[in-house]
């Protein structure tokens, strides 16, 4: 099921038939990666395994609390930025304590799951298509098949499970962060208090926002590892496929997690 | 046991398979020898359908495992065991880990039960001692002795030899040699042994084919095999120095 056939096809004679190709190979992408995200989730009620539950905790802490710096970094500045923007244009006004909603509002919503969802699919997808990459050029995901362990319940289920589960935990951590830094902005660049910060912040963040952004979470967590794991075990030609497959892995999640991260705002607020 | 019925195979636009068919009984050793390229590790392959035929069938007792989808497939794969030319152990478990995969993964076997046949198997293939140890930290020779012990550990009914023999040291490669005329005599394992060193495949095979352009260009038994009139035996022959006059030793079966 995962191990593919060596695939041939002649080079195609038009500019027409290139193209078409292309289409067709994306539409099959499309299909393939659907197909084993249900493969996995057909999977998971073995997810209580010993085995699955000790690799869930592995891969939480591999992918999870190693991105923790790069996402604190990445969370504060984002904030930052945040706060300064809006800052700025609300000081005409005025206004500059309501910084605080518009950082806390945004975060939530958008920037920290998004913000978690890119650093992930650069930390994360591209060391999953990586190793799945490297296992199907040394013909190990052919082994576990030949000795009939799925390689979908015993690479994909627990990094999907261990992705759902910390993507979010991230994406509210980056938030954390994200109003952290805003608040630190305020208080050094636009005068505005701690105290009014975080009363202003808390005040009119809805708990819809966090829902919103945790299934964005969720949804990224699911689209990163999906993507990561098709491109892996799609891997071709040796060590220069896998470099391939981890370009391409990085490439699409970071899309797909732009665009459906517009979809579902649009979803829930418009 | 194992039957290939006019297979075909294309590959990247060329016929690496063509029109093969042979049998191979119950209990036999089958050795596979040919020049590289000649499609043996394509061969093998077929058997346990990592690849599809584009024409002709596979049977494995009976079952054909060429259209053979889900658990039919599984069982059929069950039957199984293959040591591949790369040795694809899982990197990141330790060897006796790798070896004990199988018995984790498909068998409901208490953790002791576990622990004293992954030892037994490591035994066999004298890697006891470097159980612990991880793929990457192990020479080539090692790596495929272990993927052998994988190969083995659950009693498969058949097993597959890519090259069993390839990276090994003359000694080590005898006691694969021995190994495999072991499991022969004491489990009656089915074996398909796929190697470029002759003097093995004399030694250990109950028959011998030479595969050429996807063809059985000879198939024979020891004794019949070094006497074949085909030309290219003679020449495969010649290159390790076997000759009809000095020919080799048998001990090892
Ligand atoms: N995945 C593949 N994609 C395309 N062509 C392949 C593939 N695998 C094998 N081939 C082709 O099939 C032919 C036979 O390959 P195979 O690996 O069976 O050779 P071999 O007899 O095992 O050689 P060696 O002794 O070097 O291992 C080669 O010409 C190779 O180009
Ligand atoms: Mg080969």
């Amino acid at each position: 099921m995962v191990t593919r056939e060596p695939e041939y096809f002649p080079p195609p004679n038009s500019t027409v038939a290139h193209l078409g190709r292309h289409v067709l190979f994306f539409c099959r992408a499309v299909g393939q990666g659907t197909l084993l995200l249900w493969y996995a989730i057909r999977a998971s009620r073995y997810v209580l395994t010993k085995r699955t539950r000790d690799e869930v905790v592995m891969q939480m802490f591999a992918y999870g609390i190693k991105s923790l710096g790069v996402i604190t970094v990445v969370g504060l500045f984002t904030g930052m930025i945040l706060a300064l923007q809006t800052g700025m244009a609300l000081s005409q006004f005025n206004q500059e304590v309501n910084i605080g909603t518009a950082v806390m509002v945004s975060m939530l919503r958008e920037m920290g799951p998004f913000m978690t969802g890119l650093i992930l699919a650069a930390c994360v997808g591209s060391a999953i298509a990586a190793q799945l990459g490297t296992m199907v050029v040394s013909e190990e995901i052919a082994a576990l098949e030949i000795m009939s362990i799925d390689p979908v319940r015993f690479l994909v289920l627990p990094r999907l499970v261990a992705m759902s589960v910390m993507t979010p935990l991230l994406a509210f951590y980056t938030c954390i962060i994200g109003v952290i830094g805003g608040g630190i902005v305020g208080a050094t660049q636009l005068g505005v208090s701690w105290e009014a910060y975080i009363d202003n912040a808390t005040r009119f963040a809805m708990v819809k926002d966090l829902y919103v952004g945790v299934f964005k979470a969720y949804l990224f967590g699911l689209i990163i590892t999906t993507v990561a794991c098709h491109a892996g075990f799609a891997t071709t030609q040796g060590a220069v496929g896998v470099g391939f497959a981890t370009r391409k892995a990085v490439l699409v999640s970071f899309l797909l997690v732009l665009v459906s991260g517009y979809f579902v705002t649009r979803l829930f607020y418009a | 046991m194992i039957e290939f019925r006019n297979v075909t195979k294309v590959l990247s636009g060329r016929p690496v398979l063509n029109d093969l068919s042979f049998t191979i009984q119950k209990g036999e050793t089958f050795c596979i020898v040919g020049a590289s390229g000649a499609g043996k590790s394509v061969t093998l392959k077929h058997m346990v359908r990592l690849m599809t035929p584009d024409d002709g069938h596979i049977l494995i007792g009976g079952d054909e495992i060429s259209s053979a989808e889900g658990k039919e497939l599984g069982r059929i794969r069950n039957r199984f065991g293959y040591l591949f030319q790369s040795a694809a152990l899982l990197a990141w478990l330790s060897v006796a880990e790798n070896v004990a995969l199988p018995l984790r993964e498909k068998h409901r076997l208490s953790e002791g039960e576990i622990q004293r046949r992954v030892h037994e198997t490591l035994e066999m293939v004298e890697l006891e001692n470097d159980g612990t140890k991880l793929p990457s930290e192990i020479s080539g020779g090692m790596r495929k002795r272990a993927g052998l012990a994988r190969a083995i550990v659950e009693n498969p009914e058949i097993v597959l030899y890519d090259e069993p023999t390839s990276g090994l040291d003359p000694v080590t490669s005898r006691t694969i040699d021995r190994l495999i005329g072991q499991l022969r005599a004491e489990l009656g394992v089915t074996s398909v042994v796929v190697t470029h060193d002759l003097h093995s495949a004399l030694a250990i095979g109950s028959r011998i084919a030479m595969l050429d352009q996807g063809r059985v260009s000879e198939l024979a038994a020891p004794d019949a095999f070094i006497k074949s009139s085909s030309k290219e035996v003679q020449r495969f022959l010649a290159s390790q120095y076997i000759t009809q006059d000095a020919p080799w030793e048998r001990d090892a079966k």
